[in-house]
């Protein structure tokens, strides 16, 4: 069992399904051209409305009107394997989309790490229809056993010494062999595999097309030829097109939950974080609106993206209905996971500091939350900094908590000088130059203030903190 | 009615009035770090994982001396500490003198409109060990919010308030009022015990 095949009967289907918020919505894809629109895929809702595929449209319109026509597109399918195929890559780096219908990969050297088969098989299931897809899943010694193993058994695991035996067993014309080639065998009294495989060679070679006994030393691990392998983009890219406008930024959330969890199954398949991305709203008469996202540092949690994402949108008003969302993601840096403590007990809500910070940022602006650092400057304005310096200055004198933004008159005439005057003289050499005497004052109302004048003068007093 | 309460806990809880002074906690959970204030109080500080208010006749009136020594405790062990649209820069000296250690200290810069959102937003998340706000015209249903919020983050919050709202009533666990005349604290409210009547003198025991 080294290899597993996953076949994704129904992936045109799905890659559009998974973008509705109603799964159960009796949904067609429609392929053809003009005057022969024929349905190309139905949604599990659509057949049991008696609707079968490869029906004519006006066949389909004659039986149930209460069906959701989708134009079927191959580009979206294409793309629905690519973001499977990168999702398979978090398990495997053999991953490849040579097959048809199906993706196959290594998973001989994965077990350690995924455990026996029944757990990867659990697990694999489980992410699959998480991602919505619906598949049969596999495994075999070798791909293409895998693959043709595939087509009769919704889910099995087959060692090497029991892979004659199963594909002895499988029906001809479930055998992945061509049409004709399978008929011809059946005629022959030839029902099953088994009959085949005791053929001799030069018969095979005589009677059928060249690609027969290919395909059957290839099933049986013999000769097989090699697979080309997925290679994962660098960036991330996905759209999703709505088949009508979409006015309110609600109807926007559950495409933007898709597309930020496709963004998080890429990353962790990347074993990647992305630090910033921009979503694109698409409009029919307007430019596309772009709202880029910036994060402090590099995420991938799906639901810490989604809601920044969410946060993002919620304030910004979007000129016209979108047509289309699509979100980027260029800048994909290396993903440190926080530390956390075994044992910590923490309450049910709460969340960590990264998410906590984006989330205000995303409300409040990108420089709304920061860090106080202590910086060596004797002038009051500039001893704060946002940045944390590497080492702390030594002993400082008796400075205020709290700072004026800028320094006020001091309107109250009735106070009491505490100490003083302290003279601060500084930066002549960079165009803030700064020559005052402070003190520290009691004011009528009992406050303590740090108040400074001219060197050299009583009067008057500028306000610029308060010892609280 | 399954449940059986045990008295000892229950009491401990504080949420059972006796009528009597009890003993206090061997060691309370949040000292404020002023020996006589943490005396007076029946948690023996802050109370825990719940809204405080301290009142202020008017700015620079010890209100940081109040909170540096907890401050200081909670930043040295490592926990962070969230300033909530503070009213004036804070001085990063003077709160490195006071025994902060600033690398734990963020400020969340914001407009008083949404200042409570920031507010409640950090006392749920129990990313923060404590969060001062300074909340200017609120109603009752915001505080009770942010004393929800606080039980829920499990975090120590702490408003400033002008003292004339010393007359509204007030969800939070605790309010001290600071005396225009001689920096002292008077407690308005403690819950689970009698709010002492004389006022209390500031003095730091330890940073």
């Amino acid at each position: 069992m080294r290899w597993v095949c996953l076949l994704l009967p129904y992936l045109a289907m799905d890659a559009v399904l998974r973008t509705h918020a109603d799964p159960t919505c009796p949904l067609v894809l429609i392929t053809g051209p003009a005057q022969r629109r024929a349905l190309h895929s139905v949604s599990p809702a659509a057949a049991a409305l008696g609707l079968r595929r490869g029906m004519l449209v006006s066949a389909a319109q004659a039986l149930t009107g209460a069906f959701v026509p989708h134009e079927f597109d191959a580009k979206l399918e294409a793309q629905a394997r690519d973001l499977l195929a990168t999702w398979a890559y978090s398990f495997s780096s053999q991953v490849s989309l040579d097959f048809a219908h199906a993706l196959v990969l290594e998973i001989g050297a994965s077990r350690s790490l995924f455990g026996d088969w029944p757990a990867l098989s659990r697990r694999l299931r489980a992410e699959m229809t998480d991602l919505g897809f619906r598949h049969r899943i596999v495994a075999a010694p070798n791909p293409h056993a895998a693959r043709v193993l595939a087509n009769a058994h919704e889910e099995i695991g087959i060692d090497e010494p029991h892979l004659l035996q199963a594909l002895g067993q499988m029906p001809i014309e479930r055998s992945g062999l061509p049409g004709e080639v399978a008929t011809a065998f059946s005629r022959m009294g030839m029902r099953q595999l088994r009959p085949v495989f005791e053929l001799p060679r030069e018969t095979i070679t005589r009677r059928f097309p060249k690609s027969v006994l290919p395909h059957l030393d290839a099933i049986r691990g013999r000769e097989a030829p090699p697979l080309r392998y997925f290679q994962p983009p660098d960036r991330f890219e996905a759209l999703i097109e709505f088949d009508h406008e979409v006015e309110t930024s609600q109807g926007l959330l559950f495409p933007l939950r898709r597309l930020t969890s496709d963004l998080s199954a890429f990353l962790s398949s990347r074993d990647g974080g992305v630090q910033r991305f921009a979503l694109h709203f698409v409009h029919e008469f307007h430019p596309t609106t772009v709202i880029a996202i910036g994060l402090l540092s590099a995420e991938r949690d799906a639901r810490v993206l989604f809601e920044i994402a969410r946060s993002r949108l919620d304030q910004i008003r979007l000129p016209a209905a979108t047509r289309a969302l699509r979100l980027v993601a260029d800048d994909l840096p290396s993903f440190v996971p926080a530390g956390r403590d075994l044992f910590d007990t923490r309450p049910e809500h709460a969340i960590p500091w990264e998410q906590l910070r984006e989330r205000l940022r995303a409300r409040l602006g990108d420089d709304a939350v920061h860090g106080i650092g202590l910086h060596a400057d004797h002038r009051p304005e500039r001893a704060t900094g946002r940045d944390i310096p590497r080492q702390s200055p030594p002993d400082l004198p008796q400075r205020p908590g709290w700072l004026l933004e800028r320094p006020i008159p001091l309107r109250d005439m009735r106070f009491e000088i505490l100490s003083g005057p302290e003279r601060i003289e500084s930066g002549w050499w960079d165009e803030a130059d700064a020559r005052r005497d402070y003190y520290v004052i009691r004011t009528s109302q009992g406050q303590r203030a740090w108040v400074f004048c001219a060197p050299g003068n009583d009067g008057p007093f500028l306000l610029h903190g308060w010892f609280a | 009615m399954g449940a059986v309460l045990a008295l000892d806990g229950l009491l401990a809880t504080r949420r059972v009035w006796r009528g009597q002074s009890v003993g206090r906690p061997a060691s309370a959970p949040e000292p404020t770090g002023h020996a006589a204030l943490d005396l007076a109080l029946p948690t023996g500080g802050w109370p825990e994982h719940a809204l405080s208010e301290v009142l202020l006749p008017a700015d620079g009136m010890g209100e940081l001396a109040l909170v540096w020594p907890t401050l200081s405790r909670l930043t040295r062990a490592g926990l962070r500490v969230a300033l909530i649209a503070p009213p004036y820069r804070p001085h990063a000296p003077a709160w490195h003198c006071a025994g902060l250690e600033l690398r734990h200290l963020q400020v969340v810069e914001t407009a008083a409109r949404d200042a409570m959102w920031a507010a409640e937003q950090c006392l749920r998340s129990g990313a923060c060990s404590a969060v001062l706000c300074w909340p200017q015209k609120v109603d009752d249903r915001t505080l009770r919010r942010l004393s929800t919020a606080a039980g829920d983050g499990q975090c120590l919050g702490i408003a400033f308030r002008p003292l004339r709202e010393a007359a509204n009533p007030s969800p939070a666990a605790l309010r001290l009022a600071i005396e225009p005349s001689d920096r002292s604290v008077r407690v308005l409210k403690c819950r689970g015990g009698t709010p002492p009547a004389r006022s209390i003198a500031l003095t730091a025991t330890a940073r």
